[in-house]
């Protein structure tokens, strides 16, 4: 059932929102470039920070349809009397989430750093950078979204939780891709943070969410 | 032996008492349908049953699985009907299923194209399917025609007399020897 529920979460990722998400970023990093100007020096300076606010609102855009949909459709219901516990649900959501939108991000990163302007090892930092982040950015979408399905105007409410809790991974991430060094311990200490504690999260708020 | 057991149950909703002292004991090979005004608690009893609902008071108690159709239809809209209800349940037990609910030509159909009526029959084909013994039904009627009805009869019969237990929220009086229980206004 786990594995199925992983494959579904993939499934639904590849064929809806994750192309979506990973065009956003694109756009992002490229209107970058307007924002501060085409000086190459000062875009290689603030380039890879770009990068990490470009990630940040494309993990924002799927918010709305990690959960809601399955709780309005009674499949989280169905799932619970299966005995599947809330917890392995919002596990499942957070590791399918990751490799539909995971794995198209740092591809995506390659062309944005073109963007961007980063040169070779920056571009190398900010890619192991995302790899180490992006799963801390799955876990806070679906924690997130857990907490906001069923509420109206959940997609802003989302944005207002999520952007001010990734605020440590985008301090410890893009610092990581700038610099290096401890800030790569520091982004994984809460990536894998994030991780361990968005299951539970979920599986709380899919609990409260039941009426 | 008993598949469903509710002792001295009481629900509260949304600060409204829905019913108290509630009793009910589901033996397997017994249909029970729930009947009572609109808003006096049916839907939520099923959700009680279903352990998807905590009693205010009371315990209740399951000894089998459970598999429920309500509102929800739990299946994915942008697949076909046959891959949809099979991410529920193995191929074997999809068939008889399907055939059962005369959904054998709709299986290659896009759950969001299906008629009303078609989403209403797949959902208590994925009911079927699910093999568990203990069956909560939400206005099975609804939305079905007489050919979906007389399906759902034989459905539930062969159910019953396979050892499982049917407990039916109905405005409407089904076809067999069901026990009723009224919930009060």
């Amino acid at each position: 059932m786990i594995a199925a529920l992983i494959l579904r979460e993939v499934r639904r990722g590849l064929t809806g929102s994750a192309w979506l998400a990973v065009a956003f970023f694109l756009v992002v990093a490229a209107l970058i470039p307007f924002a501060v100007g085409p000086d190459a020096a000062l875009l290689g300076r603030v380039g890879h920070g770009g990068l990490w606010i470009a990630a940040l609102t494309a993990a924002l855009l799927p918010v709305e349809r990690l959960i809601e949909p399955d709780r309005a459709d009674g499949v989280l219901d169905q799932l619970s009397l299966r005995g599947v516990a809330e917890e392995a649900i919002g596990a499942t959501k957070i590791v399918g989430h990751w490799l539909s939108f995971g794995p198209l991000l740092l591809l995506a990163t390659l062309p944005a750093a073109l963007l961007l302007g980063l040169d070779g090892p920056t571009l190398a930092r900010s890619l192991v950078a995302l790899a180490i982040g992006t799963p801390g950015l799955a876990a806070l979408a679906v924690a997130v979204a857990a907490l906001t399905a069923g509420l109206a105007r959940a997609g802003a409410l989302a944005g207002l939780l999520l952007l001010p809790l990734s605020v440590p991974l985008l301090i410890f991430g893009a610092a990581a891709s700038g610099a290096g060094g401890s800030a790569f311990a520091l982004e994984g200490a809460v990536s894998l943070l994030l991780v361990a504690g968005a299951p539970f999260v979920a599986g709380a708020a899919i609990r409260a969410a039941r009426t | 032996m008993t598949l469903l057991a509710l002792d001295c149950v009481t629900c509260r909703r949304g600060g409204r008492l829905l019913f108290e002292g509630l009793d009910l004991a589901l033996a397997a090979g017994e249909g029970v349908r729930l009947a009572g005004p609109n808003g006096t608690g049916k839907s939520s009893l099923l959700r009680l049953a279903a352990g998807l609902l905590d009693p205010t008071i009371g315990t209740v108690t399951r000894t089998v699985t459970g598999t429920l159709a309500d509102e929800g239809i739990a299946l994915d809209r942008e697949r076909r009907l046959g891959d949809a209800l099979g991410f529920w349940t193995a191929a074997r037990c999809l068939e008889p299923a399907v055939e059962a609910f005369g959904l054998d030509d709709l299986l290659a159909v896009p759950v969001r194209l299906l008629s009303t009526g078609q989403l209403r029959r797949a959902r208590l084909a994925r009911v079927m399917a699910s093999g568990a013994p203990l069956w909560l039904l939400d206005e099975p009627l609804n939305g079905l025609d007489d050919d979906g009805v007389a399906r759902l009869d034989r459905a539930i019969a062969a159910h019953r007399a396979g050892g499982g237990a049917v407990l039916a929220a109905s405005h409407v009086v089904l076809a067999g020897d069901w026990r009723t229980l009224e919930l009060p206004q």
